[in-house]
């Protein structure tokens, strides 16, 4: 009994200073900013490796949705012969919503993932610790230009995802089912509002691209450095950065669209 | 060479990004450049403002002139007090127009539309409309109709 009461006070002990390791760590990424000489090519790269390919995915399942959409929307609306509103219901879905979310969610998926597994195969194969041990501080030279092409990225592939659904959507709303282009368009501009909606989706997708970027890069730097530990933290990164994606979304949802 | 590559494919990926939102501004949610247009205030009074928001548009013959502001409650009156700001360019309204709330479709959003009047005499900013319509509000219709009033 005192056993268990004793693991359940280690786990919570364990939580905590996990939080506390990752704040600590967080602080030393951003206080070592990368010098702009040395520091640009390498966030170039990550970028590359980040942003551009997880392009493919993001356009890809951002035609789908907005397609899905499109076609439930029509098939929901045309019963009270208001068809012409999907237009509006598909930009507001897409920008509010399923535009940063989905993406976070694939996201996580494809390059947090990836970096998880990068950064804690290059601490596993002691690449880490031999930087440091030539005065190459890891967390500048490896960590630094991930955390920040995570960052930079994710507002970016979350603007390419609405645009293409928004497209989607209306390849089969006005192209397939026949809604009238003009309404199609007037009923969305006059409904989607740029502060309102267009910079609070952006601003979500900003705050996501952190958190991804965040909990990728430190647990691939606090994993445990066998082989059995990288999957591990490579799955905990896909879970965490889902479950804090869809929570956050939650609160922000909350403090930008709710009236209280 | 493949430094330089790579810099350009995402030197395209960062305008792409800003492409897309620019899109997103300019089509999706119509933000046109002239935002700051010129407008003045006029204010009107209703009993039943019903389900009138602000942002709401305000139009004169199916053209929307302008967009409401604010709804208040007049504490004096207890009647409802709406702000709108119309576009400069409508300067004639006759003093006699009336502000009437109207729902555009049978469930859609309420806007208030502004039945011409005669009068030679056109609003000046600041001004208050003197007759109004408030909101139709169909249960208390059915129940004066039930009562037979």
């Amino acid at each position: 009994m005192m056993d268990r009461i004793a693991g359940l006070g280690r786990l919570g002990l364990a939580i905590i200073a996990s939080f506390g390791r990752s704040g600590q760590f967080l602080f030393g990424v951003l206080a070592g900013v990368p010098r702009p000489a040395t520091g640009f090519p390498l966030l170039v790269k990550q970028l590359y490796a980040v942003g551009v390919l997880s392009l493919a995915i993001v356009v890809v399942s951002g035609l789908f949705i907005g397609m899905v959409l499109g076609l439930q929307g029509y098939t929901i609306l045309s019963d009270y012969g208001s068809e012409s509103a999907i237009g509006q219901m598909i930009a507001l879905t897409l920008v509010r919503e399923l535009g940063p979310v989905v993406t976070a969610l694939l996201f996580a998926g494809r390059a947090g993932s990836a970096l998880t597994a990068e950064i804690g195969l290059m601490k596993a194969t002691e690449q880490l610790s031999s930087m440091e041990m030539m005065g190459v501080d890891p967390l500048r030279r490896v960590v630094a230009p991930r955390l920040w092409a995570g960052f930079l990225a994710m507002p970016v592939l979350a603007m390419i995802f609405s645009v293409v659904g928004i497209w989607g959507g209306m390849l089969v709303g006005v192209e397939w089912l026949g809604v009238f282009e003009g309404s199609f368009w007037g009923n969305m501009q006059s409904s989607v509002d740029f502060v309102d909606d267009v910079l609070n989706g952006f601003i979500k997708s900003v705050v996501f691209g952190f958190v991804c970027a965040w909990i990728a890069v430190y647990q691939g730097y606090d994993c445990v450095p066998t082989s059995a530990g990288i999957s591990s933290a490579t799955t905990k990164t896909v879970v965490y950065s889902s479950l804090a994606v869809l929570g956050l979304d939650f609160v922000l949802t909350a403090v930008m669209f709710g009236d209280f | 060479m493949a430094q330089r590559s790579t810099e350009i494919i995402v030197g395209l990926f960062m305008i792409a990004g800003l492409a897309a939102l620019m899109f997103l501004a300019l089509q999706v949610s119509g933000l046109s450049p002239k935002s700051a247009e010129q407008t003045y205030t006029l204010y009107a009074n209703f009993n039943d403002t019903g389900g009138l928001t602000p942002r709401g548009k305000v139009s004169m013959a199916g053209v929307t002139v302008g967009t409401i502001e604010s709804i208040t409650l007049d504490r004096d009156t207890f009647q409802a007090r709406v702000t709108m700001s119309i576009h400069a360019e409508v300067d004639n309204i006759p003093a006699d127009s009336a502000a009437v709330i109207r729902t555009s479709g049978l469930l859609g959003e309420q806007y208030i539309d502004i039945s011409i009047g005669g009068d030679l005499e056109s609003l000046n900013a600041g001004d208050t409309f003197y007759s109004t319509q408030s909101a139709m509000n169909l249960e208390r219709l059915i129940s004066n109709f039930a009562s037979g009033r």
